[in-house]
């Protein structure tokens, strides 16, 4: 069959199996099981709607049960056993995590990993408030915004591509097809650089392509966030003597701090977990190395199933807090 | 404290849409002027000129004798208390109060002196360490006039600040605004309200705002007892001044007018023997209509009754789509529902318009 049409199937396939089940299983609850009349009309009643939510939530409990829950504890026991040839397996305690803390390219890894916290969110985070509160007055302030937000739309691997080729770096006598290279030479730069091997550098060069990406999502969220402060309290500020950039920072920002804060740690978020970006420009050589990119290359390249889940593990242990932090703001931000 | 000065104020938006004209208005220092007016009239336009928070498009506004038209909000001498009270939600009372002085880099002492008297003022005392979330409607507004308070300005401005109260609510700050008012005596205020018992309670000159210009100025009592148009008279005093039309046939100190409703009213309003003949409008409040014994000024089938106890509202049937005539008599009258009623006025209180005009003021 076509492909397309084979997608096409698919998408009508698991459509109606999903209104199917909801459906039919409703039925099944309201006139099988219990049916709201005979003698215990009432206490059927009670009954299904008990039932009912877990019947509704089943499918989403079931396939989160599958592919996460199941998965981080058979991670677990694989980062404390040892594959043996032959497909059988042997718990090893905690050798793997030693194994893991003796690497040399793991602490590379998360120093990486610690450079780009303390880099890309707040820089996402203090460009996106900027823009925001820029365009916010401007008549083409909505197109600029929606430029800025258009990266989001970007899959990882295709923006890393992109980005591939503004650094990309020709021989001295050929055009320069990437952007900074052109510009470097443009402004006295002796020869082209290959920038994406230049240490230390070229972690930032790589951050420089998340930042690009997840700006937008900041701006959008502190945007709305902005509109949101009720105007008289600004006006109530210029009364009092405020100039624009007090107003800004001692009435509008502390106003959303909550929303600041949700941004932040989703975008920390991000970055704890970044892996296409530099799976697709650096592959983690000239020190580039980052946690979820170290974890592939140990699975699949080095085919240490052991070291592998063990820095699966340490990722979520780092990423779990700030995710119990982001939730808990993100809902009080609700309330 | 301040004079202020209004010459030819105009507002334009955008070089087009005129909202305000010929603005023409002299405040003396200690007055409390409300602008009243229809909603959209501008009158929150008007005081947002004066704050500073709109640009003014034309003329000057001239505050102790300075024309303040490019001064910034802040340097104006002027305080602001807004209808949401627009308070600083992530600063405790305290910090809200002390927010303007800090910027102005008053000293420590100063500020909290300043607070601890506005707060005794307004009896916030025991609150100054909340956040504003953590405060009542009433204390809010409160925490809003005390934010102008502390700042010791030249002109205080309210903007409705109590349409976001509750009725019980509303009688208690007003009286609060009333007393605060009469505790700083050489304060000018500026205050815009649609209700019309706060402009009457508390007004020393009611400025009523319509169709773009003002429409009368003057103390309470002068709008209530001699408005300069059929405008301002039924816009002053609640129900509505009843409009019923005439024919004038005789002049003098003493107008007689005959009505097309039949009946005859007399007026004490003057007029010239040119009047004679003339179409106008006789203008009687209702409360100031009584039962006719003999002459009438007006005679309609009562539609509904409202008993309110202390007096009945008459709402006589409409005729031709016209507002409906309404008359207050004192007691309770529930019997005369679809009843005739034949009702007049004493001519002291019977007033006489032309063309929208009163006959005293043209």
């Amino acid at each position: 069959m076509h492909p397309a049409f084979l997608g096409l199937f698919t998408i009508l396939v698991g459509v109606s199996v999903c209104v199917g089940y909801y459906y039919f299983s409703n039925q099944l609850l309201d006139k099988v099981l219990f049916p709201a009349k005979g003698p215990n009309a009432g206490r059927n009643i009670n009954r299904r709607e008990m039932i009912r939510p877990w019947l509704f939530l089943m499918p989403a409990i079931f396939a989160l049960g599958l592919y996460l829950a199941y998965p981080v504890v058979k991670t677990l026991l694989l980062s404390l056993s040892e594959r043996l040839p032959g497909g059988a397996s042997q718990f090893v305690g905690f050798d793997n995590y030693t194994k893991l803390f003796a690497d040399e390219k793991f602490w590379e890894a998360l120093q990486n990993n610690m450079l780009w916290l303390l880099v890309v969110p707040a820089a996402c985070t203090a460009f996106g408030l900027l823009i925001a509160q820029l365009t916010d007055r401007i008549s083409w302030g909505s197109i600029a915004k929606s430029l800025i937000f258009m990266p989001m739309a970007i899959s990882f691997v295709g923006a890393a591509v992109i980005w591939k080729l503004v650094y990309d770096a020709r021989p001295i006598d050929q055009d320069q097809i990437g952007v900074l290279n052109a510009l470097y030479l443009l402004f006295g730069g002796q020869e082209p650089q290959t920038w994406l091997t230049i240490p230390l550098a070229n972690s930032f060069f790589l951050m420089l392509v998340l930042i690009w990406i997840q700006t937008g999502f900041a701006m959008v969220i502190l945007s709305a966030a902005l509109r949101g402060i009720p105007e008289e309290t600004i006006e109530a500020a210029i009364v009092d003597g405020a100039n624009p950039f007090q107003v800004f920072f001692k009435i509008k920002m502390p106003q959303i701090a909550g929303t600041i804060v949700v941004v932040w740690t989703t975008i920390t978020i991000v970055v704890l977990k970044v892996f296409d970006i530099v799976f697709a420009m650096t592959n983690g050589q000239w020190q580039t190395q980052v946690l979820a990119n170290y974890m592939y290359f140990q699975l699949f390249t080095a085919g240490d199933w052991g070291v592998g889940s063990a820095s699966a593990m340490i990722i979520m242990l780092l990423v779990t807090p700030i995710l119990v932090w982001n939730v808990y703001n993100a809902r009080k931000e609700m309330r | 404290m301040a004079d202020l000065v209004l010459k030819d104020v105009e507002k334009t938006y955008g070089g087009t849409v005129n909202v305000l004209n010929d603005i023409n208005l002299d405040i003396k220092k200690g007055e409390l002027i409300v602008f009243v007016g229809p909603s959209g009239c501008g009158k929150s336009t008007l005081l947002r000129m004066i704050a500073g928070l709109e640009k003014i498009t034309g003329g000057t506004l001239e505050i102790d004798g300075v024309v303040v038209n490019d001064v910034p909000p802040a340097q104006r001498g002027i305080a602001m208390v807004f209808q949401s009270y627009a308070l600083y939600p992530h600063m405790t009372v305290r910090d809200n109060m002390a927010f303007a002085l800090k910027l102005a880099k008053k000293s420590k002492e100063e500020i909290d002196a300043a607070i601890a008297s506005a707060a005794e003022k307004l009896q916030l005392t025991d609150y100054l360490d909340r956040l504003p979330k953590a405060l009542s409607g009433g204390q809010r507004q409160r925490v809003a006039i005390g934010r102008s308070i502390v700042r010791d300005p030249k002109v205080y401005l309210f903007d409705e600040p109590l349409s976001n109260l509750d009725a019980a609510l509303r009688v208690a700050t007003r009286i609060e605004i009333a007393q605060l008012k009469e505790a700083m005596p050489d304060s000018t205020m500026i205050y815009v309200t649609h209700d019309q018992v706060e402009a009457m309670t508390l007004a020393t000159r009611i400025v009523v705002l319509a169709n773009k210009g003002i429409a009368q100025v003057g103390t309470p009592l002068e709008l209530y007892e001699t408005p300069n148009g059929e405008f301002v008279a039924q816009f002053i005093g609640s129900p509505a001044m009843n409009l019923l039309p005439g024919k004038i046939t005789g002049t003098g100190k003493v107008t007689t007018i005959e009505m097309d409703g039949g009946g005859k009213a007399t007026s004490h309003y003057e007029t010239k023997d040119s009047d004679l003949g003339q179409t106008v409008n006789v203008g009687v409040r209702p409360e100031d209509m009584v039962p006719a014994e003999g002459d009438y000024v007006f005679e309609g089938k009562v539609n509904i009754t409202e008993a309110l106890g202390e007096v009945t509202l008459l709402y006589f049937q409409s005729v031709d789509g016209a507002d409906p005539v309404i008359a207050k008599l004192p007691g309770i009258h529930a019997e005369l529902r679809h009843q005739t009623v034949r009702l007049t006025a004493d001519p002291s209180k019977v007033h006489l318009f032309a063309n929208g005009v009163s006959l005293k003021h043209r």
